[in-house]
């Protein structure tokens, strides 16, 4: 018996391709990339040197991949030279070599299925052992075989048909696969669940708005709690050492009317901490009480840490949609910094404890109030990036104004559920940015001028770059250290996805999907 | 994006060549086309479930800005009809939970949008054309394919501005320059200045045409001085050039060009 137990852990560790240890201790193969942000503490940092600040002018494209369906937001998963990508409802191996396939996955959609409120899209897959885990828009979590692409298992998180969805890349962490829903924009009552990651077997589930008798209840009038949004679909982030996850949650809803839900509606626009064994709350910041901007705290988490007034701490930082950059202790949630990072009229400042001031008169009205930022916010989904060596945060940042209207909201299932709506103000008055910030404080360091207001995210390296991209199709590096602009490719399609590097054969790669093609770059 | 439909727009071939199909409509009949649907009905459908992509007052947003005669993706309303019940997959999804009459009360706002109805001017459209081609308009100007396209194309001018909004423009242009619409000025790394109409832009390159049609392509990075020339027009004030009536028959004329229904 002694000898089979013997025989069964040297089997399942030598058949396990991507252990935990290896995602844990990710800066040990700098090569891979084996999570939705590399590490999961949130950095979207590489520290593959081989492309510099010398030599980036002369990347050039080694393969391009053609996805079926535009848009692609995907992040790539890479593992010792295979590429592991997603769709919507779809998922590929590609030979890191020349972009071949070497399977691929589909799930068709239901003929009822229904997207409300965003496009069909995936921003990627997550991997543990020998499984790809992949979310889709039709309610499911689906784990691959790591070398064939053939379902392992199939295990239903919701019901589309009441305006839930999955768009993001799952969380792999110890055992679990952690995932969150879409559908703040109809009327759901959001959760972010956790699943065994060898059967696909519920482990916990976190409401994000909280029930009758739970703590935070009373912070929703009435019945508004049941239809109160709070979804969960940005990828977070988790501390190994504290065993704790950190996910952002979105707006309340109707989004743009606030009437029906009087009160701070927790935990919506928010950041949670979640222990990753039971899912029960630890410690919870509420950015933007009772919203009515649609200002999802929908963003990676940046966990780093840092001195402060002498100390070390652990920390978190965090570019809200609100405009504000934020830092919390995230051991405990305590507030320790903040401060706008972009174009806002909303309010006068944060509080001791990191509470807005709001200006008078913010919400939206009938005949519409000029805010900034817009609904989509100051960054959104898309990656911020940290580099140690720097000691900055990376934010592509997005300054657009809006008139924001209210309007009656009839909640139907399956329906929008929105509740006003907004108008932008035109292209040539909006602006974008990459803005680099001290970690620490938020204060900005360089920023870059972008024609347009961005969609896509930032990735640095330790070459000293920061890749990006923009809406007119242009994949570009700067200066991780002064913002110069030192290399940029016309891709041919609108970037809205986040930046990955790798290696192949031993050589430094940076990929990026622009409209429907992922691009791969090297020397 | 949007300039890139600017240009989409302004690079389209003209729409109706065929001079006589640009004449002015029944009015009558081409008011029941537009309205047929309770515009007013069909905006509330549209605040409340196009807008979140299309903008509140359908201008763009996430979504394209539906504010203009032609619709890439519905030529005529059965098409728009269709397109609201089925929606595009997979950016915009379908009206499933809303009835026929919702379809058709949806389909009538955004027609209502798109185009302006037709108005009783007091001038005189024959007479117009006239002022129209000896006051030099088609040197920037294409209509039904005839002139220069230095400036925006006018074949469907009328159902894209009222009268009031074409008044304004001639009287002002710097007072109603359309958004997208920039004049540049932009000094080379060898010093030569070129003077013209954005036609694209990114965050490295411009692009740009001269009052000669010529197309120009600059880095940003190599050019000595980028001036971004907002709120200046290329176009003269016609108030000081006309006489009130002419004014009125241009006007009318121009009001009268509607392009295809």
């Amino acid at each position: 018996m002694k000898l089979l137990t013997v025989f069964l852990l040297a089997c399942s560790t030598a058949c396990a391709q991507v252990p935990f240890e290896r995602i844990v201790n990710a800066d040990q193969e700098p090569g891979n990339w084996l999570s939705y942000s590399r590490t999961l503490q949130g950095h979207r940092y590489s520290p593959l040197a081989e492309i510099n600040t010398q030599n980036v002018s002369k990347l050039r494209v080694k393969w391009a991949y053609q996805f079926a369906e535009p848009r692609t937001e995907v992040s790539p998963i890479v593992i010792d030279g295979i590429l592991y990508i997603t769709g919507a409802n779809m998922a590929a191996a590609l030979d890191g070599k020349t972009g071949r396939e070497l399977w691929s996955w589909k799930r068709p959609l239901p003929s009822d299925y229904r997207s409300i409120g965003f496009g069909h899209t995936n921003r990627g897959p997550a991997v543990l052992d020998d499984k790809l885990y992949v979310a889709t828009l039709d309610g499911y979590l689906v784990a691959l075989d790591l070398k064939s692409g053939i379902e392992r298992w199939t295990t239903k998180v919701l019901d589309y048909k009441a305006g839930y969805s999955m768009t993001m890349a799952p969380l792999a962490i110890d055992g679990k696969v952690v995932v969150g829903v879409s559908g703040g924009e109809a009327g759901i009552r959001g959760f972010l669940d956790a699943y065994d990651a060898k059967t696909g077997k519920p482990a916990w589930r976190f409401w994000t708005i909280p029930g009758p008798g739970e703590p935070g209840h009373e912070t929703w009038a009435g019945d508004s709690w049941k239809t109160g949004g709070g979804p969960t679909w940005v990828t977070g982030a988790y501390d190994p050492e504290l065993k704790l996850v950190y996910w952002g949650v979105g707006n309340p809803g109707p989004d743009w009317n606030g009437d029906a839900r009087a009160g701070d509606n927790l935990y919506t626009c928010s950041v949670v901490a979640l222990d990753a064994d039971t899912g029960k709350l630890r410690w919870y910041f509420q950015f933007t009480p009772h919203d009515t901007h649609d200002w999802d705290a929908a963003h990676v988490p940046i966990l780093f840490d840092a001195t402060i007034n002498g100390s070390k701490r652990r920390l978190m930082g965090v570019a809200n949609r609100n405009a504000f950059y934020y830092v919390l202790d995230r051991g405990t949630g305590e507030f320790l910094a903040g401060r706008p990072y972009a174009k806002q009229t909303w309010a006068k400042g944060l509080d001791a404890k990191g509470r807005p001031i709001p200006q008078e008169n913010i919400d939206p009205t009938e005949k519409g109030l000029l805010l900034w930022p817009n609904a989509n916010g100051a960054t959104v989904w898309f990656s911020p990036s940290y580099d140690q060596q720097t000691g900055l945060v990376y934010v592509a940042v997005r300054e657009v104004g809006s008139h924001y209207f209210k309007l009656e909201s009839t909640y139907k299932p399956g329906t929008d559920f929105n509740g006003g709506g907004e108008v932008e103000l035109p292209a040539d008055d909006t602006a974008g940015f990459i803005r680099a910030l001290k970690a620490e404080t938020g204060e900005q360091r360089w920023e870059f001028r972008l024609h347009s207001p961005p969609w896509a995210g930032v990735l640095s390296t330790g070459g000293g770059l920061v890749f990006g991209g923009s809406n007119e199709g242009i994949f570009f590096a700067l200066d991780a250290r002064t913002g110069k602009p030192l290399w940029d490719f016309q891709t041919g399609g609108p970037i809205a996805a986040n930046p990955v590097s790798f290696n192949v054969d031993g050589k430094q790669c940076v990929a990026i999907a622009a409209d429907r093609v992922l691009y791969v770059f090297w020397l | 994006m949007r300039i890139m439909i600017v240009v989409l727009l302004l690079a389209a071939p003209a729409i109706c060549p065929p001079r006589a199909r640009c004449q002015p409509q029944n009015p009558q009949e081409q008011t029941a086309a537009e309205t047929k649907g309770d515009i007013s009905a069909g905006k509330r459908i549209f605040e409340n479930h196009c807008a979140l992509c299309h903008g509140i007052d359908g201008g763009g947003g996430r979504g394209p800005n539906l504010r203009r005669p032609k619709l890439d993706r519905a030529a005529d309303d059965a098409a728009l009809r269709s397109l609201i019940q089925n929606g595009i997959a997979p950016e915009m999804p379908e009206g499933w939970f809303l009835s026929p009459e919702d379809v058709s009360n949806a389909t009538a706002f955004v027609r209502s949008i798109g185009r302006v109805a037709p108005e009783k001017l007091p001038g005189d459209p024959t007479r117009g054309r006239a002022i129209y081609e000896r006051s030099g308009c088609s040197t920037c100007h294409i209509l039904a394919g005839e002139g220069s396209g230095f400036g925006p194309e006018l074949t469907e001018i009328g159902a894209r501005r009222g009268a009031g909004r074409l008044r304004d423009t001639l009287k002002n242009p710097a007072s109603t320059i359309p958004e997208g619409f920039l004049l540049i000025e932009a000094v080379t790394g060898k010093g030569k200045t070129v003077r013209g109409v954005r036609v694209n832009e990114d965050t490295f390159s411009i692009q740009a045409k001269d009052d000669k049609g010529r197309l120009h392509s600059f880095r940003k990075g190599e050019l000595k001085n980028l001036k971004k020339l907002r709120g200046e027009t290329p176009m003269p004030a016609y108030e000081s050039l006309l006489s009130g009536a002419e004014l009125d028959d241009l006007i009318a004329y121009l009001a009268a060009q509607r392009g295809k229904s």
